[in-house]
């Protein structure tokens, strides 16, 4: 796939979060997007360094269920594209 | 041993995360002593109650659920309003104990307030039985804060609470010292630039915690950009400087300023919890986890989604039957009553045609709503209105809203009136302006009766496919509209869906029973005000002026005949085989002829024709605008106007055999019957919604906006059937 391949070789650190699947785990490296958004986001916890698992998709494979500081929290995959992630294995 | 009584009653704003538990403890502390209202200006729900505790009387605020205190959602600065203007004595922030971490976010922001704090370790069962011990007396210290463990749906720590409240406010607690929060040295040089701009002026200086307005400044905060601009001269000074400090914060962080704050925070969280907080890995099967597994499978997900949405209606309009037929006997006993004890004449019609009917026919749907907001109670309370709205929401953000507001869609299928009381579930004001405009266009089941008796006249076997696409229309126009005012009048910035799946819990019956009848009094007493001026009002337009004849139900006069009698008599004959009973129909038909004459010369009978060229390109009568006119209280009222005008008596249902034929008769052709259909589909949502609205907006703009485009949007889209029909041949 494109996506893979782009991420193969470029940054390691940038993969967005929609394109995890159920159960992987990874750790937020940037945020990106701006404004209410972005201030949301971090006030709800996702800043750099926190640790995210994937729990899983809707139904109609939107939004995303994600467990991020012992709780549970759901995003579009539109607004997961912004969070930029490393995998953690 | 009242040493320090305070003359006034001592305030307690209780703040929270949502899902925190903050609802609960609420209502354990003030029980029925509460009080619900709207803040000032916007349609965010304000919860006081008062509380009695050692020869003190408190006064307890509830401000709205809040995960920070910025200025981006309308809850937000409501509660920080309150907080900064209003100077409570102390602050109680309710914190759930099992998931510390982001909760205290809200935290640090109140100590940065300079507020008298006290953090409130609620669910601590819950921690606890996830492995979580937490060191609240070193919490405590590191946070310059008194803490205390509570149970909220145990009603436990409720006590302890109170008498940390009254040492506090008393000063007799230890714990309680101000502490800041190091944002590290470049930040904290920049914020001490601020601080000392503010204080050239020593007024404003002595009126706000600097440290806060400073550090709001620094995250571009509009609100408190907007206050200190109002400080004059110095106001001018410190935005000047906080401009500048931002622009080389930015260049050293390379991110904005609130961006770095927002870190530093967590960071120091994360810090205090490190010394705090021991999570010893119980490997206890997670069983909120399981059940959701279930709940929102991606093949389970949408069956079970149905079929509790199912259960819910089935309750509200089957069970809910039983009681309506009481009440609706009962309101029917009440007129008679009245009837029989006062002499006929104004006062008695004013009472029984007027007053009594109108608000009976409100007030008739009182079980539906307390078994709907049971219902939605119990989905809110055990937290699966969140996976509700988890599963639904890739449908409802098409026309641009939240998953949330499928619910209360839904709901219009019943009734619009609760169904735009259940929008108090949604978060941001935008959604829940946008879900109360769209909510009349789904057909309520009062509209039903009028459909079934249109269609089932003009479209025989068809009826059913008939009716169905008038569901569909409605449908497909809240779609339309939803997306139009989404993409026009609510433009601006969608706040990001980010929403908290709480764990599963099983709620209390108590907050269960105090959540439904919340929103159910609001019904009930608010309601009653404006039903009770719409129901007199239709009642004097349709009974003034007191016509020469007779009133109702005495004897006719039989010398007067009009062209609309004699054809009423010649139908009357032609269709009905002779009986020995037939004098006695010519004499119930002399009478309800009487009634017709009687409406057409009143001031809805003239209203009627004079908005009838109106409505002539839509093909409908005089007779038709009446109605039309008249479905304003409720729609089914339609029926029974069409059955007084049409002649078929007052009494008709939708079922009438000869209303159906008079209106066969009357030259109504099916393209027109379908016409009417669409209208009142359409028009103006009926008193009792009106009143809810303008109860939920808490405006009479968007009230009038709401009545006003349903209005323009039924004329057009009638205008289209019926111009359209004609033109390919249907009329």
């Amino acid at each position: 796939m494109v996506g893979d391949l782009v991420h193969r070789f470029g940054d390691m650190l940038m993969i967005p979060l929609s394109e995890f699947r159920e159960g992987e785990r990874g750790v937020i490296t940037r945020l990106n997007g701006s404004g209410t958004f972005r201030k949301r986001l971090q006030e709800m916890g996702f800043i750099r360094g926190s640790e995210v698992f994937v729990e899983k998709y809707a139904p109609l494979r939107d939004p995303i269920e994600l467990v991020i500081k012992g709780y549970h929290v759901s995003l579009r995959v539109e607004e997961a594209a912004q969070i930029m992630m490393e995998r953690l294995e | 041993m009242r040493t320090r009584v305070k003359k006034e009653a001592i305030t307690i704003a209780l703040t929270g995360n949502p899902n925190s538990g903050k609802t609960t403890i609420f209502n354990n502390l003030t029980g029925t002593r509460q009080h619900v209202g709207n803040w000032p200006g916007v349609t965010v729900e304000k919860k006081m109650g008062t509380v009695f505790h050692n020869g003190h009387r408190l006064q307890v605020v509830d401000l709205p659920g809040t995960y920070s205190l910025t200025a981006y959602s309308i809850e937000e600065i409501v509660a920080r309003r309150f907080l900064v203007d209003s100077k409570p004595d102390v602050v109680v922030d309710i914190v759930d104990a099992s998931n510390l971490e982001r909760n205290l976010y809200l935290a640090t922001q109140l100590i940065e307030m300079g507020v008298k704090l006290i953090l409130a370790l609620n669910m601590a069962d819950v921690a606890e039985a996830r492995g979580h011990e937490i060191d609240a007396e070193s919490l405590g210290t590191l946070l310059g804060v008194p803490v205390v463990f509570t149970i909220g749906t145990k009603n436990q720590g409720m006590k302890e609470l109170l008498d940390k409240v009254l040492e506090v406010v008393e000063d007799r607690d230890t714990v309680s010292r101000h502490i800041h929060i190091s944002y590290g040295h470049e930040l904290e040089k920049e914020i001490k630039k601020i601080q000392d701009v503010i204080w050239r002026d020593p007024s404003v200086g002595e009126r706000f915690s600097t440290r806060w307005l400073a550090v709001k400044l620094l995250e571009n905060d509009s609100a408190v950009q907007e206050r200190v601009r109002s400080f004059g001269e110095i106001g001018k000074q410190t935005l000047a400087q906080a401009e500048a400090s931002r622009e080389r914060l930015g260049e050293f962080y390379k991110d904005d300023a609130e961006m770095v704050l927002t870190d530093q925070r967590y960071g120091f969280i994360g810090g205090a919890l490190k010394e705090v907080l021991k999570v010893s890995a119980k490997s206890k099967l997670d069983l909120s986890r399981q059940v959701d597994l279930f709940l929102t499978n991606r093949i389970l997900g949408f069956p079970v989604f149905i079929f509790f949405i199912w259960a819910m209606f089935q309750l509200t309009f089957t069970v809910g039957a039983y009681p309506m037929e009481w009440i609706d006997a009962g309101v029917s006993w009440l007129g008679a009553v009245v009837s029989a004890l006062l002499p006929a004449g104004l006062l008695q019609d004013l009472l029984v045609d007027g007053i009594i009917a109108g608000v009976g026919s409100v007030i008739i749907f009182l079980p539906n709503i307390l078994i709907l907001f049971f219902c939605i109670a119990v989905f809110e309370d055990t937290g699966y209105l969140a996976r509700a709205a988890f599963i639904m929401d890739r449908v409802m953000h098409v026309i641009g809203l939240h998953g949330k507001s499928f619910i209360p869609l839904l709901m219009g299928f019943g009734c619009n009136a609760p169904a735009i009381m259940a929008t108090r579930t949604l978060e941001s004001e935008r959604d829940r302006l946008l879900s109360i405009l769209i909510n009349p266009l789904i057909s309520c089941s009062a509209r039903l009766p009028v459909y079934i008796l249109l269609a089932g006249t003009f479209f025989g076997a068809s009826a059913g496919n008939v009716i169905f696409s008038i569901y569909a229309l409605g449908i497909a126009l809240a779609i339309t509209m939803g997306k139009l005012f989404s993409v026009t009048l609510f433009r601006g910035d969608i706040a990001p869906f980010v929403m908290e799946l709480p764990p599963y819990r099983a709620p209390t019956l108590r907050s269960l029973l105090i959540h439904m009848w919340d929103r159910s009094q609001i019904f009930l007493r608010k309601m009653s005000g404006v039903i009770l001026v719409g129901s007199i009002l239709v009642w004097v337009l349709s009974s003034f002026p007191r016509s020469p004849y007779l009133p109702r139900g005495q004897a006719v006069e039989r010398g007067t005949t009009s062209a609309t009698q004699e054809r009423l008599l010649t139908l009357a004959e032609s269709q009905q085989p002779v009986s020995p009973l037939m004098s006695e129909d010519n004499l119930k038909n002399l009478d309800l002829n009487n009634e017709m004459t009687r409406l057409e010369g009143s001031f809805l009978g003239r209203l009627g024709h004079l908005v009838q060229p109106i409505f002539a390109p839509l093909g409908f009568d005089w007779r038709t605008s009446v109605a039309v006119l008249t479905g304003f209280v409720a729609k089914e009222i339609v029926v029974s106007t069409l059955g007084v005008l049409y002649a078929a008596g007052a009494d008709v249902n939708e079922e009438s055999e000869a209303l159906r034929r008079s209106l066969r008769a009357s030259g109504m052709t099916p393209l027109g019957a379908y016409t009417l259909m669409a209208f009142v589909l359409i028009y103006i949502p009926c008193l009792a919604t009106v009143a809810v609205i303008r109860r939920e907006t808490n405006s009479w703009k968007w009230t009038g906006f709401s009545i006003g485009y349903s209005l323009v949007l039924a004329w057009m889209v009638s205008f289209l059937i019926y111009q359209g029909g004609r033109i390919i041949g249907l009329g």
